[in-house]
Formats: C-alpha cells, sequence, structure tokens
C-alpha cells in the first residue's frame, strides 16, 4: 500500500537536520531502548515474519506515521501484532494486567537464544524453481501496484523504464510472504536515470534499487 | 519531522505506555527479561560502525581482501567475524573519483546491522528517506558535502533484503598508513555515503581542536 511510509520523493518535509555523528546517541531516551527490545524478542517467538511487522507499521493512518517518532512507529507496530495474533487484548494493553491464562505453546528465547537467533540471522536467499526471466541490460517497465496488501515496490518507480543491472538470485517475495505465502521470486537491482523518475537531468545521477520479477516486464 | 520530534517532544506518555507493555508481556511469559536487556546490550555496545571501518581499512590496504569484499561481501565480513542478523546479504559499493554512493531505505529504515550498528535517527527521518532519490546533492550539501560537479551520484534504496555499505575513497597521503591511524578516517556516515572519508588535514585541526 501506499501508505505513509512510502516516502521516496515526497516534498514539503523540511531539512533533515542530522545530529553529528560523534555526539548522537544509539537511543535517545531509556523507552526507546525498551521498544527496540520488545519488538524483537517478541519477533523471536516466530509468530509473524519480517514483512508483517514491516506491514503492521504501514497501515498506520499517515499523519500518525508522520507525526510520530521512529520508534513510536515500532511501538505501534509490535502493539498491533500481539493484538492481532491475539496475544494479548484491549484491555490488557490498555491496563497492562494480565488476564486469564496464557498459551504455553510458545517458545519464549531466552538470553541464550537471542545471542543465536541474532548472530545467524535470517538469511531470504530462496530458490524459485524457474529461470530469470530478464538479462542484464534489458530495458523494463515497472507495473503500476495499487494494492491494500503489503508491497516493497515503491510508488515513485511505478510506471518508469529502467535497466536491469544485476541479478541477485531467488529472494522471498514479501508480497506473497506477508499472508505467511513464503515463496522465492527473481530479485534484480534496476536502474533508472534521473530523467527517468523525475524529468530533470541536470545530475547525470542514477537510482539503483532492487525489485522483484513480478513487479516488472520487458519494455 | 520524526527527527525534530524525537529531539523535541517530552517522552513522558510513551515512556509510560512503553513500560506497561514491557510489564505485561513479562508477566505473561512471552518476554524473557535477560533476553531484553541482551538484546540492547548488542546493539547498544557490541556492534557498530566500527566493524564496517576494519572491513574499509582492510580494503584500502589489502588488494586481496578488497577483491573478496567486492565479490562476496558477507563472506568477507563474517570472516572477521561480522555476521547475523540484518547482514546476511551484504554488498560493498565502491566510490570512484567520478561515482559517489548514496544508501537510503525509502521505506522503512534497511541498513547493514551488523557492519554499521542500528541507523541514526535522521537515516529513518522522513526527510531523508524523500529527499535521497529525488534531491542526492542537495542531501550531501546539507551534511556539508560538496561534491564536483562532474562526479555523477548512484543513491541506492534498500527495498529488499540486500543490505549496502559503501566504501569511501581512500583519501590523498594517507598510502601505507597503519590500519589504526587509517581507521581514524572512516566515519560511519562515510560509510552511508552522506560525507567522505576524513582527510589527515581534518583529523590534524580536529586533534588541535580538542588540544
Amino acid at each position: 500500500m501506499q501508505g505513509g511510509h512510502d516516502l521516496g520523493g515526497k516534498q514539503g518535509l523540511g531539512l533533515i537536520n542530522p545530529e553529528p555523528e560523534p555526539i548522537e546517541p544509539v537511543f535517545h531516551y531509556d523507552w526507546e531502548r525498551r521498544v527496540f527490545a520488545l519488538t524483537l524478542a517478541t519477533g523471536m517467538l516466530g509468530e509473524w515474519n519480517i514483512d508483517q511487522s514491516r506491514f503492521a507499521r504501514e497501515r498506520q493512518h499517515p499523519a500518525a506515521y508522520l507525526n510520530n517518532s521512529y520508534y513510536e512507529n515500532w511501538y505501534e507496530g509490535t502493539c498491533r501484532l500481539l493484538l492481532e495474533n491475539k496475544l494479548i487484548s484491549k484491555n490488557e494493553l490498555e491496563s497492562g494486567r494480565a488476564e486469564g491464562a496464557v498459551s504455553l505453546s510458545l517458545r519464549v528465547p531466552s538470553k541464550k537464544d537471542a545471542i543465536k537467533i541474532l548472530s545467524s540471522g535470517g538469511p531470504t536467499r530462496m530458490d524459485v524453481g524457474t529461470q530469470p526471466k530478464f538479462n542484464i541490460g534489458d530495458s523494463v517497465y515497472v507495473r503500476k501496484k495499487f494494492t491494500d496488501g503489503h508491497t516493497r515496490v515503491p510508488a515513485y518507480v511505478q510506471g518508469c523504464i529502467g535497466e536491469i543491472v544485476m541479478h541477485h538470485g531467488g529472494h522471498v517475495f514479501p508480497d506473497t510472504n506477508v499472508t505467511g505465502n513464503r515463496k522465492g521470486e527473481h530479485l534484480y537491482s534496476v536502474r533508472f536515470g534521473e530523467d527517468s523518475l523525475w524529468g530533470s537531468n541536470e545530475d547525470k545521477n542514477e537510482l539503483y534499487i532492487d525489485l522483484w520479477e513480478p513487479y516488472l516486464e520487458l519494455k | 519531522m520524526a527527527n525534530d520530534h524525537d529531539h523535541t517532544e517530552p517522552p513522558s506518555d510513551i515512556a509510560l505506555r512503553v513500560k506497561a507493555l514491557e510489564s505485561l508481556l513479562i508477566e505473561k511469559g512471552l518476554v524473557d527479561s535477560a533476553a531484553l536487556d541482551e538484546i540492547i546490550e548488542i546493539y547498544e555496545n557490541k556492534v557498530g560502525p566500527r566493524n564496517g571501518a576494519h572491513l574499509v581499512v582492510k580494503a584500502w590496504s589489502d588488494r586481496g581482501f578488497k577483491q573478496k569484499l567486492m565479490e562476496d561481501a558477507s563472506s568477507a565480513a563474517a570472516s572477521l567475524g561480522y555476521l547475523g542478523r540484518q547482514g546476511e546479504h551484504l554488498r560493498v559499493v565502491e566510490n570512484t573519483p567520478e561515482l559517489h554512493n548514496l544508501v537510503v531505505c525509502t521505506l522503512c529504515s534497511c541498513y547493514p546491522w551488523t557492519v554499521l550498528g542500528l541507523p541514526p535517527a535522521w537515516y529513518k527521518s522522513a526527510p531523508y528517506r524523500a529527499r535521497a532519490v529525488s534531491r542526492p546533492r542537495s542531501v550531501l550539501e546539507e551534511f556539508g558535502t560538496d561534491l564536483a560537479k562532474d562526479v555523477s551520484i548512484r543513491v541506492w534504496d534498500s527495498t529488499s533484503e540486500m543490505r549496502y555499505l559503501v566504501l569511501p575513497l581512500q583519501p590523498k597521503g594517507t598510502e601505507g598508513w597503519s590500519e589504526e591511524n587509517l581507521l581514524k578516517l572512516v566515519t560511519r556516515n562515510s560509510m552511508i555515503g552522506v560525507e567522505l572519508a576524513k582527510t589527515p588535514d581534518q583529523i590534524q585541526s580536529m586533534k588541535q581542536g580538542i588540544d
């Protein structure tokens, strides 16, 4: 969906105002530490995947998404996942107190488990079972994708023409993974000239972006 | 917008809500306190941009390592012990005198955690995510980075699980320096691509500023 998160090329958002690198802390408030850890730890329960957790943050009202700080959006997403997966109830979230029995079928990661999960990561390379449709150098058109679901093709490249520059192999396809259907699709790095995206080429700059095969068609 | 919010709003309400959520999850046995503390410890104190800088200075001083890094960055990083979450599919992109690389994630905040740690607040902010793809040169200017007009910019939007790390140009006059001295030149921002590596002069004047 083209929610508040789909920000490439949006205007009127003001300056970046970066904090100088030498003085910027990893977390600015203690609650940010806790949200970060709670999000990762509840993710380790295995009840949802990374695309589902991204989709949970994206489904907020765009005004809320933009108004929230980054970790407030993580908090919102994590609460939504916990509620939708019925690990907590609305009443419990409001009161902060548990009501009724807790399902014991979940394996709650210990400190040791967490270390192991984080250091082994979760590769998304996956066999597709078909040959890639596109070759390096092919000109491709990015299909329009107006969906209520989760996708990783940003609005600003849709309808534009680019060039295949790399084939990354098969990777888990987010658009189906979000519904629990984990399957691989060919992933490409696609190059766009500035003129194709923004209608100007003063700078001769270019964009490289990773796009899955179903987003593309041969031009 | 989100960035300003981070620094100016009192966090009281959200702090209370997060506290309530944590105690609820602990009471329900859905999270383990020691695991939470360890997750924070890892990303606040163990994993950070020094890992990426190590890759960069090794690439600058060891041709064989650089080749390995450019061919298969995940394996090259793993050979130095940098592996895990958000670094499974790492790719290093090299700056040249004609081409400058810049990394962004317009849809969320994808970032190579294993080699840079967690992203800075500005990387996750709406203005950076919006403008890095459409007006990269003005973004660089905001970071005080003035590229020559004939240097083109290649922006990498991290929409997949591929993670990108910029290999900055080695500053002139630092050939043959020790890894320890080279490390002082490599900033986190230079590996995202919003800045260049520090020059020996810049390091010298920083030192004088401190003295």
